[in-house]
């Protein structure tokens, strides 16, 4: 049976066969792709050191094995005890994210994370996925017929509304888009009526100059206009993407070969083992990696909506759509702008960029869906519940 | 996907009323249905940017492959030209006059640095470069267009070399490298023969726009010979084929052909006479012309005080500029081109030759009373010569002679033979410009002036006064001219060429006349008989003349100020039977005559015995307090520490300095005009001299 592969419908079969059932019934088809892709990630950040290990490489892969480990301790969490956490957790975070403000204010300058003592804590980032519990909780708490009230809107809209204008005081665009658009997926999947998000659209696209020219700073200013002309000033703002789409169209089909990229090595591309990951990956790979990466991100997020699908109750539903929406985000914005199709906003690729915080968010979402995912096989279908 | 909007249109009803009365409730599995269905669009969104993403990176990678693949190469390689070496210019027998010599450079190119003045100190401070090259620099990149690089400095050790070297990360737009700069090994001596190089200015770029113009470390010729032979002396540029990263560290050589040096120039000069001749001006403002006999070939083309080519091969320096153009001795201009007096007596003898011609014999006598009665007027003459004849004439340089035969004959036929014997003429040399100097005739000064001709327009242009004007080089040209007999042309370039210049159809006996009166002035009972050469077989046989700038009333001619004093003057030839070498000295307010002989002797000593010529300069320069360089470059020592920074810097463009040299010199020219419009009364003493000018400046 060609499903057996895919976690959700491999737990019968395998229940019987040689591996054991803890190993077999974890979802294989979207782990083995994701494995191979971090892998893989790691080999591009072995070329973009310059041929070595360190200091990207190693690390990327260890993180990934910690990160793995807490994915499997998030996925082995019982709902109960998710949604009793889940107001602390957002609150939390919230008061973390209001620290790194009042501390960034009290010491002058801006400042974006927590010392925690044994590792720097990234608020904003974390808030990402809680977020998406927070409002799958609250949506899932909220009286059916109460979906199209203010309640629906104005409470969720207070939820991320504090956080994202916290973050926007950090500032950081990119982090803090990833918060919206993870919570209006979470809205919209809610089932909120549609023509508030028409109208929400509407509103968006006619403050979008006022936006643009008032509440921009001057860098992002630059960063949006030259998406649209990237050549005409190719050694100012436009020159990350032209040489990020310089990378990707001199790879051609084939790549230049592993360890042969010149836009990498030389120092052309900007940040090779972070945001500009993908293009670093391109040149040396070509379309074959380039096709490979997107066929095993389209692989993750297919089972993670299909993840989203299968569960039973309208909590879990929310949870692991708003899940694969924030990975998608990431991965959308990250790619469109390293080909040149979104401004310069500094989103890193999931699970091939180099960076811990990234890291952690991806696993985090990847754990909950793992979660969702075990919830559904031993929940009976059909069953609705809270 | 109709019903998913159909769904959220019912939802947007809004109230539970509006849904009631539609008979729609809001329930759990209506919401799974528009989870469901909304669920599936934000699917396919996600795909559509998945197809869109697979698509856009496939235009990328194929489509535009070819653009991209370009661009990528164009990044990592980097194509430096390397400047070649420039040919080198030799001396009639081999010598350099001009070679190329190996050292380290910096410069920088303005429109990569992000703060100039910042770099510069930057520079400045590792390198120990003075406050003022400093200030010089910063101007100058202010001034510039930026693409044009602008040499720091040259010369520089290794260690300067590397510790520069090395910081090259952090300076963006500084250019070290080892090249080859230009050398003039005798300096001073040939700046105005040879003129110098330096970077191509953006106006010379905008002309020929070869990329080799702007490569950091290339020069081109500025001035003079280096200027006019560029196109041969360029020679073509190397390439070398690097891999840089983006921050332009080269990573490592692809490929490098070399490049091919140009061509060498093999000039006429007799370099070592070129230096001893400079070197004997010494303190003095002037210029020595030597041609040779047979062939016309320039031998020297002496013009001192000048500049050093070397120090200006980096950019001409705001303290060297004001301190040259301070000195009234004016070092930057070539004199033996541009350089305009009135001949004076030294225009006799070929005076003489047109009187001959016009049927006038050497033995016809006139009387000199002190002076002449031409028409009803007395003009004085320098002395009372009592009965002279031609040779008496020549060589005690007898004003009156020539008053009177000049009257006879009609200035126009005596013009006929200036013109014809190089007066007034351009010659077809390679320089950048020449002046014709001035032969008047009663034509040109109605022309000019308006004026009819008057008779002591006559008497003045008949002893070389009044309108007359000559350069050294036609004085030295219709010196060689008269004493051959033959149209000898000066030549510079020693091309292999042989010539036959064509004969004037002199009679013998006028030819012996003339050159026999020339040896008297010398030999003879003449005006210069300290000009005889120190060597018992070789005769040198020559004329003096004194022209006067002012009038009697205004200058004794000798001292007071030095720009009234008269200039001093020698036409010469050697040896007197069988002439071989001609040539003229010119010397500007050096007082008359007598400070310009001296000089022509021991530049003819050096000619046929080099040993006992040096001898004779050792000792002068000792009085003068060293060579010609070691004066220049202490006197800039002692006028920067004087004046320092409180000078004000040169024009931009090298052309500028030049143009405002030659527009000077042509006024300059016209200072004699102003007593022309009299009878200049000849002084008394014809070969005395004055003393040395004043120094430049602050500088004692």
């Amino acid at each position: 049976m060609p499903q057996s592969i895919l976690g959700t419908g491999g737990t019968q079969n395998a229940r019987g066969g040689i591996i054991p059932y803890p190993i077999a019934r974890q979802p294989w088809g979207m782990l083995i792709p994701l494995f191979l892709l971090v892998l893989f990630g790691a080999a591009v950040l072995y070329s973009a050191a310059g041929g070595s290990m360190e200091p990207y490489a190693s690390s990327h892969l260890i993180r990934f094995g910690v990160f793995l480990l807490m994915a499997s301790v998030i996925a082995s969490l019982p709902r109960e005890f998710v949604r009793f956490m889940t107001y602390p957790a957002f609150i939390t975070v919230f008061l973390m994210l209001l620290a790194v403000e009042l501390l960034g204010q009290v010491r002058g300058g801006s400042q974006r994370w927590l010392d925690l003592g044994f590792m720097d804590l990234q608020p904003s980032e974390l808030m990402k996925p809680v977020i998406v519990v927070t409002l799958a909780h609250y949506f899932a708490s909220l009286p059916v017929g109460m979906i199209a009230t203010w309640r629906a809107l104005v409470v969720p809209g207070a939820m991320i509304g504090l956080p994202v204008g916290l973050v926007l005081l950090q500032p950081d665009l990119g982090t803090s888009l990833a918060i919206v658009f993870g919570g209006g997926v979470v809205m919209l999947l809610a089932g909120l009526p549609l023509r508030w998000f028409i109208a929400a659209g509407a509103a968006g696209a006619a403050a979008a100059p006022l936006i643009f020219f008032f509440g921009l700073q001057d860098y992002q200013q630059r960063r949006v206009m030259t998406m649209f002309d990237p050549e005409a000033d190719a050694l100012g703002a436009g020159y990350h993407i032209a040489q990020s789409k310089i990378a990707i169209g001199s790879g051609g089909i084939f790549g230049k070969g592993f360890n042969n990229g010149s836009q990498s090595h030389l120092q052309y591309l900007p940040e090779p083992h972070t945001d500009f990951v993908f293009a670093t990956m391109a040149e040396e790979w070509g379309l074959i990696g380039g096709l490979f990466v997107l066929a095993v991100f389209s692989i993750i997020l297919r089972w993670g909506l299909k993840v989203a699908r299968e569960s039973r109750d309208r909590f879990s539903n929310l949870l692991a759509a708003g899940m694969s929406a924030t990975i998608f985000f990431y991965i959308a914005v990250n790619l469109l702008m390293v080909m040149g199709m979104a401004p310069v906003v500094g989103i890193p690729l999931p699970f091939m960029s180099h960076g811990g915080s990234s890291m952690m968010t991806n696993m985090i979402c990847i754990g909950a869906l793992m979660m969702v995912n075990r919830w559904n096989r031993n929940a009976p279908r059909g069953g609705l519940s809270g | 996907m109709k019903r998913f909007f159909q769904l959220g249109r019912h939802l947007g009803g809004g109230t539970k009323k509006a849904a009631n009365q539609r008979g729609q409730l809001v329930n759990a599995s209506t919401l799974k249905h528009t989870f469901d269905r909304r669920a599936v669009v934000i699917g396919g969104v996600q795909y559509g940017v998945g197809v869109l993403l697979a698509v856009r990176m496939g235009y990328l990678a194929i489509a535009e492959n070819e653009k991209y693949r370009l661009e990528s190469e164009s990044n990592r390689v980097n194509l430096t030209l390397i400047p070649p070496r420039r040919g080198w210019i030799l001396d009639r027998d081999g010598a350099p006059l001009a070679s190329n010599r190996a050292d380290f450079r910096v410069d920088v190119i303005p429109e990569r640095l992000t703060d100039p003045d910042a770099m510069i100190d930057q520079i400045g401070e590792l390198l120990a470069l003075e406050p003022d090259r400093i200030a010089d620099l910063k101007a100058k990149i202010s001034g510039s267009r930026g693409f044009a690089p602008i040499e720091v400095a040259s010369g520089l050790d290794y260690e300067e070399f590397a510790a520069l070297s090395v910081r090259l990360p952090d300076m963006q737009g500084v250019v070290p490298q080892r090249g080859f700069s230009r050398y003039y090994p005798t300096a001073s001596s040939v700046g105005h023969l040879i003129g110098y190089v330096g970077p191509a200015s953006a106006e010379e770029f905008e002309l020929d726009r070869n990329p080799i113009l702007i490569t950091p470390g290339h020069k081109i010729g500025k001035d003079a010979l280096e200027k006019q032979f560029e196109q041969e002396l360029r020679g073509v540029p190397g390439a070398r084929r690097v891999e840089v990263t983006a921050g332009g560290r080269i990573v490592r050589d692809l490929e490098t052909r070399d490049d091919i040096q140009g061509d060498p120039v093999r000039l006429t000069i007799d370099g070592p006479l070129q230096d001893y001749a400079a070197r004997r001006i010494g303190l003095e403002s002037g210029s020595v012309v030597v041609m040779d006999c047979l062939t016309g070939d320039l031998l020297c083309m002496a013009s001192m005080p000048s500049f050093d080519p070397n120090s200006f091969s980096d950019g001409i320096g705001s303290v060297e500029y004001a301190m040259l153009r301070e000195d009234v001795r004016v070092p930057l201009r070539n004199k033996v081109l541009k350089g305009l007096y009135p001949p004076g007596s030294t225009v006799k003898p070929m005076h003489c030759m047109a009187f001959l011609k016009a049927g006038v014999k050497p033995t016809d006598t006139i009387v000199c009373g002190g002076g002449r009665r031409i028409g009803n007027r007395f003009f004085n003459c320098h002395s009372n010569h009592g009965v002279v004849n031609m040779d008496k004439a020549i060589a005690q340089s007898c004003d009156s002679y020539f008053y009177h035969f000049a009257q006879a004959v009609g200035f126009d036929a005596v013009a006929e033979m200036a013109k014809d014997l190089g007066m007034g003429q351009e010659f077809p040399l390679p320089v950048t410009s020449q002046f014709y100097g001035t032969v008047p005739t009663p034509d040109w000064k109605f022309n000019k002036f308006g004026r009819e001709w008057q008779s002591f327009d006559t008497v003045n242009a008949s002893i070389g006064q009044g309108y007359y004007l000559a350069s050294p080089l036609q004085l030295a040209v219709m010196s060689a001219r008269l004493a051959t007999g033959r149209r000898l042309n000066p030549r510079l370039v020693l091309d292999g060429s042989t010539v036959d210049p064509v004969s004037y159809n002199f009679k013998d006996d006028e030819i012996t006349h003339i050159r026999q009166a020339m040896s008297n002035v010398v030999n003879g009972a003449g005006t210069a008989r300290r000009a005889r050469l120190p060597i018992p077989d070789i005769q040198i046989a020559g004329k003096t003349g004194t022209a006067q700038v002012v009038s009697l009333s205004v200058s004794n001619g000798r001292t007071g100020p030095w720009k009234y004093r008269d200039h001093g003057l020698f036409t010469f030839f050697a040896p007197t039977e069988n002439p071989r070498y001609a040539g003229a000295v010119v010397i500007e307010h050096g007082g008359g005559s007598g400070s310009a002989y001296p000089i022509a002797r021991d530049v003819m000593t050096f000619m046929f015995d080099p040993q006992k010529g040096l001898d004779a300069l050792k000792s002068l320069e000792a009085q003068w307090g060293g060579t010609a360089q070691e004066r220049l470059e202490r006197n800039y020592a002692a006028y920067a520490a004087e004046r320092g920074a409180a000078v004000s810097p040169p024009p931009r463009r090298d052309e500028d300095i030049f143009d405002r040299v030659e527009a000077e010199a042509r006024v300059a020219a016209q200072q004699s005009e102003e007593i022309a419009e009299e009878f200049v009364a000849p002084r008394a003493d014809q070969t005395a001299s004055g003393t040395t000018p004043p120094p430049p400046i602050g500088v004692n």
